[in-house]
């Protein structure tokens, strides 16, 4: 089912980055198979996703809970949106179930078989068209593709900021469109300041997403959900799906199990065996 | 015909796994070996709406239908059965009946805080004499001007020390036998209501059980439900609700053996080989599959009969009857194929065992339901229309705002 452009979104799309009191948050999701055991389409090396149950990417419920403390906080509204095949439909009435207000589904042949890159483009037309924003939200990445690229790359193509890895929403001053987070590195914590709009995906520390609630599915049941086509997002069919795509699958493989060995250090005291495994490490120049 | 869940049944169902594994599961074992009840997943439950689940949103329900309410109880039972009684009596045996029976006034002081989770409900039908012969009962009620004095004493009522309201069956006339029973609504604050605990229990020992004593105990003619010598048919349309959601809660814990034995079986290695290659192992774990599937088809079958607004009497004591003994089969075969690590509780299937008993004993015992389908099939029993039926299920009166 397509839904035509309405006046006020057209009259939203030319008012984008204009400063409003209530949050829009949009978060992007993605629909990914609830297993380990992906199965993969041999012709063109993409992951085959009609055959399992799908569940939403685990890392993207910290996203929509994020959105939705933070709409929570401020007022206004958390629009979710995915591109997939049509029975991840599921998933953003899942993400409306939790309490989003307005979801957005991108869904067409054209866009199968998309990379990171063109992932991120179709997304990020799909943003132009929805309008006025603050922060798009993603989870750090996916737990079927793993690259954690399309959330950087939604950034990229609208020209905004864009924060990963971020363990913490410290500050956000809708009104003085700045937002102050803290980013969870491997070498600590680092707080970071930018203006809005800003793109962040979140890492699972963020906090624990909410169950989905009663009237969250009511209204979830209810909600007409407008699908969109490459038409509808105005989008360049040469950036679109496998075509659009600039980077090819070759091969997906299991890499081969590591082989390890396991080696027993015995000693009469702890404080022997402590000596004898420190010389054994500073002998294999492991430290 | 269509068996599909429809989307919404599916996310009750992720809604509920998810809460029960992340809110139950971790601290069960320690509950159940203190035989302490969790207050505190009360509340959660309470705030998540699971109170009210089947019941309309005028009422303060979710607005879900009677297989939600179903489905939510296999998962609940599937991590613990304590979790589902608490839907049995408080839902199921209480606040249905008064969606069925109460008047309008009745609904607003009583169903609604029910339905919220605000004040929490049970039913108080057994007596230490009296269990599967309910003409037995000894708790009389006698009318006072505008009340009724209400004297004796209830036993095995889950949520006794924990519930806010009883349903409580009396006798205004003794001589006229299961047509004097009459039914009452009694706030735990109505001066001579005492509970207290019963512990040492074989199952279910994370669930609270106890006893309600009633000493001159006024209550308010307003609070009868229904008429007088009403009470016997309450109570029994008390229990195909009740029943039902036993019956759904015995396949969820059919699921759960059958979830640990199929893990059991891939890990544990014997004769060189892992034990689910061994037949024998197959064949426990394949019946255990097959109770499964015919346990939730009787409980789909009367739960579509719910929502169509039909009697379900007979369906309904087929579901409890048939997966409570499936539910007891299943985990002893998974106690089995646990064999001596089944026997401790390292594992959980030892509980499963524990918990699937009281089920066979409960809500109309084995023989009471082997009785009525005997009694159904000879033609000695049949249902009657009731002065109020059970409502069916309507999506746009269950979902419309007060």
């Amino acid at each position: 089912m397509l839904t035509a452009l309405g006046g006020d979104q057209i009259a939203r799309m030319s008012a984008v980055h204009v400063r409003r009191k209530n949050l829009h948050a949009i978060v992007c999701i993605k629909s990914v198979p609830d297993t380990t055991e992906v199965r993969f389409n041999p012709e063109t090396n993409t992951l085959m996703r009609d055959e399992v149950e799908s569940i939403i990417n685990p890392f993207d419920t910290y996203a929509i809970e994020e959105a939705l403390r933070l709409k929570e906080a401020h007022g206004g509204k958390v629009t979710v949106l995915t591109m997939g095949p049509p029975k991840a439909e599921k998933e953003l009435r899942e993400a409306v179930a939790m309490g989003c207000d307005e979801a957005i589904f991108l869904s067409a042949r054209e866009f199968a078989g998309s990379d990171t890159w063109a992932t991120a483009y179709t997304l990020a037309q799909a943003i132009r068209r929805i309008g006025a924003y603050d922060i798009i939200f993603c989870g750090k990445q996916a737990m079927d593709g793993d690259t954690g690229q399309v959330g950087p790359g939604v950034a990229n193509q609208l020209e905004i900021p864009q924060l990963t890895y971020v363990f913490k929403v410290r500050e956000i001053d809708l009104e003085g469109r700045s937002i102050q987070v803290e980013r969870l590195l491997e070498e600590g914590r680092e707080v970071v300041e930018t203006r809005l709009p800003a793109l962040l995906t979140v890492v699972k520390d963020i906090n624990q997403p909410r169950y989905p609630t009663f009237r969250g599915i009511r209204t979830a049941r209810r909600l007409e959900i407008p699908v969109w086509g490459a038409a509808e997002i105005e989008a360049a069919p040469q950036y679109l799906g496998l075509d659009g795509s600039p980077t090819q699958v070759i091969r997906v493989f299991t890499p081969p199990k590591r082989e390890g060995r396991v080696e027993m250090i015995d000693g009469d005291s702890v404080d022997a065996m402590a000596d004898a495994l420190a010389d054994r490490l500073l002998g294999d120049k492991v430290v | 015909m269509d068996l599909h869940y429809t989307p919404e049944h599916e996310m009750v169902r992720k809604m509920v796994r998810d809460f029960a594994e992340q809110e139950i599961a971790p601290t069960i074992k320690e509950h159940d070996r203190e035989q302490s009840f969790d207050r505190g997943l009360l509340n959660k439950m309470a705030e998540q709406g699971l109170l009210g689940i089947c019941l309309p949103v005028k009422y303060g329900g979710a607005g879900m239908d009677y297989i939600a309410l179903g489905i939510a109880c296999e998962e609940l039972e599937r991590v613990d059965t304590s979790a589902r009684v608490i839907l049995s009596v408080h839902v199921g045996l209480n606040s249905m009946t008064l969606l069925q029976w109460a008047t309008e006034e009745q609904k607003e002081r009583y169903l609604v805080p029910q339905a919220m989770g605000e004040r929490i409900a049970t039913y108080g039908l057994t007596e230490p004499n009296a269990g599967s012969d309910v003409a037995g009962l000894q708790t009389t009620a006698r009318r006072d001007g505008d009340r009724y004095i209400l004297n004796g004493e209830k036993m095995w009522i889950s949520l006794a020390d924990v519930a806010d309201q009883f349903l409580i069956f009396a006798y205004t006339d003794k001589a006229a036998k299961h047509r004097g029973i009459s039914a009452f609504i009694v706030e735990r604050e109505f001066p001579g209501v005492e509970t207290g605990t019963i512990h040492g229990k074989l199952g279910v020992r994370a669930g609270n059980s106890g006893s309600i004593s009633l000493q001159d105990v006024a209550v308010p003619v307003a609070n009868r439900l229904g008429e007088e010598g009403e009470g016997f048919k309450i109570a029994m349309s008390a229990l195909d609700n009740g029943r039902y959601t036993v019956a759904w809660g015995s396949v969820g814990l059919i699921r759960a053996c059958i979830e640990a034995s199929v893990r059991y079986a891939n890990e544990r290695h014997t004769f060189g080989v892992p034990i689910g290659e061994h037949q024998l192992v197959q064949q426990m774990i394949a019946q255990m599959v097959q109770r499964r599937d015919i346990g939730e088809l009787l409980c789909l079958k009367a739960g579509w009969l719910k929502n169509e607004g039909r009697r379900n009497t007979r369906e309904t004591s087929m579901a409890k009857w048939y997966c409570c003994d499936a539910a007891f089969d299943s985990a002893a075969d998974a106690v089995q194929v646990h064999g001596a690590y089944g026997y401790s509780d390292e594992y959980d299937v030892e509980r499963y065992l524990r918990n699937s008993k009281g089920a066979v004993i409960y809500e109309g015992s084995r023989e009471i339901h082997t009785i009525m389908q005997a009694q159904y099939a000879l033609g000695y029993r049949e249902d009657r229309p009731l002065r109020c039926e059970m409502p069916a299920y309507d999506l746009d009166e269950w979902e419309a705002e007060a």
